[in-house]
């Protein structure tokens, strides 16, 4: 099949020793690559019951087909591995050029295992692979490591991990090219507990020839007009960035406030879109091949960097009482320094926050900074803080939301799902995105089914968000779609404008593999369940599937004229879903797996 | 009266908050045309915090909000 390399590079770490393998093509043409093939590989790979954090955990950096070609945002590759934060499947996607360079270089898959005795970095040159002394990088932030590692040289990317890395933080990223995160499940920590730095990908080569090169370029320009054509693909993203959503999500009073206790925050617009398109913008950021450009480059001082998405803002901003958006540049500029995902950690300070106020939380324990709703400084100093472990307080928090909670006695506070914090979009207001919280193999995420669009955007169609008819039906659909998006190396954002048939079609250009749009929504379902089966194997339990209590059982306040009143009603959903998907009791029955060829 | 906030580029030259007179039976659409907006450009549109179309009649007192496609994620 063109569009692979058809090459795994594996490097053990304890060994030292480096080789190539085949990939097998088999396994591609089932689970298409990134996310659904990652997933495969691993599960083949480790026994299921290991220990995230040792050495026989392994870590899969992974590129889809169409990474590297020429169809818009054709780039992206997934972190895939157990994760230290929940014991399940972790899949973190980015963007950037990293996942272009690695197919580039001649390889679809990195595999490390094993541990280094001290750290070390991955330098790769089409196939010269060498592993390097990282001593001298060991502490660096990201941007420091990028500029050491690249030093003046052109066609280079280097992913790499922050302090948050190299101390296990359960809320590390795995960074590249500066302010690109593949951030969630702790990714990063699994990167730091094998001592391993940076890979650095160093090629000069830049193309992946395609199967039918005439076709490939028909639907690949087909498909950059469907995006520029667009309103939102071609307009509100590139214009607003996803920012524009804080005015949105806050009309239909679903911005959750002060760690979900409210769900409307009267000083939103200070921190919206259009503000900072008003003020910090200085101009629209995009990753490799991408026609959209939804990236913000804004202003800190002197220093022109990337700037927060509609969640980091959220998180740093409603959830925290914050509406100093200079404040909140800088605390995402620290959480890409420290290699932090920037929304477990900004509910993970909005958790300690409602600690504070309730007392559990201390001045002593603040040691000069209170964690308390409102502070600005807080967000700052707290992310650098915890980046390096500054006191027992940082370490803690470094753990996430939920040992946190957990530790005080009270785990209700951390608003997560399966100890994964949920970002940005109130789940009683917006009754289909919490099933897909609820439901999401890596925990509580926005980004596995957006139900956003129908709910909120009216994208296809507008749905009512306020009822629970047809939802599992349409949080299937979205995760099906997205499970086969992930896997082919492209961004979700083109779901906007494209739909399954255009996919299939880009696809069939680039593989030679035909295959029609309800197929790739098939491959897609395959790889959600085998996602589930990773998650049974790996010890999840069905009463896992479900949302924070003041989610279930505490009402948005009626003042909220937009959504006051109303409660999650997983109880309902939930069944429907499990059905749609053919689950019993959370898990795929025996049939199902058949069906869909897992097994 | 009705108050009107508009968002994204809809401010431009218009402002973030505008306020309408009230008379009987107003569409959510003439107050669009009112405001120099094409219809189309009109993506999503909350009365009091729920969507509602370009169709809907308002009451007096209610909050119209005004939205040009957008995304986000």
């Amino acid at each position: 099949m063109n569009c692979y390399n058809g090459k795994i590079l594996r490097i053990n770490l304890t060994s030292q020793q480096i080789s190539v393998e085949d990939l097998d093509l088999d396994l591609a043409k089932k689970y298409i690559g990134g996310r659904g093939l990652g997933t495969k590989m691993l599960m083949d790979e480790i026994d299921i019951n290991v220990d995230p954090l040792s050495a026989d955990n392994k870590i899969i950096y992974i590129a889809g087909p169409l990474s590297g070609t020429k169809v818009s945002t054709g780039t992206r590759y997934m972190v895939v591995t157990k994760s230290p934060l929940n014991n399940f499947i972790a899949s973190s996607n980015s963007g950037g050029i990293w996942g272009s360079m690695l197919k580039y270089a001649g390889y679809d898959a990195i595999i490390v295992e094993g541990r280094a005795d001290k750290p070390v970095y991955l330098d790769i040159e089409d196939d010269q692979v060498v592993i390097k002394d990282a001593s001298s990088l060991w502490t660096k932030t990201s941007e420091e490591t990028v500029d050491i590692l690249k030093k003046d040289q052109k066609n280079v990317s280097v992913l790499n991990i922050g302090p948050a890395g190299e101390n296990l933080s359960l809320m590390a990223a795995v960074m590249n090219d500066t302010d690109r995160a593949a951030g969630r499940s702790g990714v990063g920590a699994v990167m730091g507990s094998k001592n391993l730095k940076a890979i650095v990908v160093k090629t000069n080569n830049d193309k992946i020839p395609t199967f039918d090169e005439e076709e490939f370029k028909k639907v690949a320009i087909e498909s950059a007009k469907m995006l520029k054509d667009h309103p939102v693909t071609g307009g509100g993203l590139p214009t607003y960035g996803t920012a524009v959503l804080v005015n949105i999500i806050n009309s239909v009073g679903s911005l959750p406030t002060k760690n979900w206790q409210e769900s409307e925050y009267d000083k939103a617009d200070d921190v919206s879109g259009e503000t900072m398109a008003d003020t910090v913008l200085v101009r629209n950021g995009y990753c490799h091949h991408c026609t959209i450009g939804c990236g913000r480059v804004v202003k800190m001082d002197d220093k022109i960097i990337g700037g927060p998405e509609y969640e980091t803002l959220w998180g740093f901003s409603a959830d925290a009482d914050i509406n100093d958006l200079d404040a909140i540049v800088r605390a995402n500029y620290w959480c890409n320094e420290m290699g932090l995902d920037t929304i477990s950690t900004s509910s993970t300070l909005a958790a300690a926050m409602e600690l504070y106020q309730r007392g559990y939380i201390t001045d002593e324990d603040c040691d000069g900074v209170p964690l308390q709703f409102g502070n600005s400084e807080a967000i700052i100093e707290w992310v650098k803080r915890i980046g390096r472990g500054h006191n027992d307080l940082a370490k803690l928090l470094a753990q996430g939301s939920y040992r946190l909670c957990e530790h005080y006695g009270v785990p209700e506070y951390s608003m997560s799902v399966k100890k994964l914090e949920i970002p940005a979009y109130d789940a009683r207001g917006i009754q289909g995105i919490g099933l897909n919280y609820a439901t999401s193999n890596r925990g509580g995420c926005h980004v596995r089914g957006y139900t956003i669009s129908p709910e909120i955007l009216g994208a296809p169609v507008q749905v009512d968000r306020l009822v629970t008819d047809g939802k599992a039906e349409l949080v299937k659909t979205f995760q099906d779609l997205t499970a086969a998006i992930d896997s082919l190396g492209l961004c979700l954002f083109t779901s906007f404008a494209l739909g399954a048939d255009e996919y299939a079609a880009i696809y069939s250009a680039a593989t030679g593999q035909k295959i029609t749009g309800a197929e790739l929504l098939e491959m897609g379902d395959r790889i959600y369940n085998l996602e589930r089966l990773f998650n049974q194997r790996a010890g999840m339990t069905p009463e896992e599937d479900t949302l924070p209590e003041r989610l279930l059982k505490d009402a948005i306040k009626m003042e909220n004229e937009a959504s006051g009143g109303m409660v999650s009603r997983l109880d309902i959903m939930l069944p429907e879903y499990y059905q749609a998907r053919g689950w019993v009791s959370g898990f795929p029955t025996e049939d199902t797996l058949k069906r869909l060829g897992i097994i | 009266m009705i108050e009107v906030k508009l968002f994204a580029y809809f401010r431009e030259n218009r402002g973030k908050v505008v306020f309408v007179d009230y008379y009987e039976g107003i569409k959510v659409k003439d107050i669009v045309s009112d405001l120099n907006i094409e219809l189309d450009d009109v993506s999503i549109i909350l009365v009091n915090g729920r969507h509602q179309t370009l169709e809907t009649i308002l009451n007096d007192g209610q909050k119209l909000f005004l939205f040009p496609p957008v995304g986000g994620g």
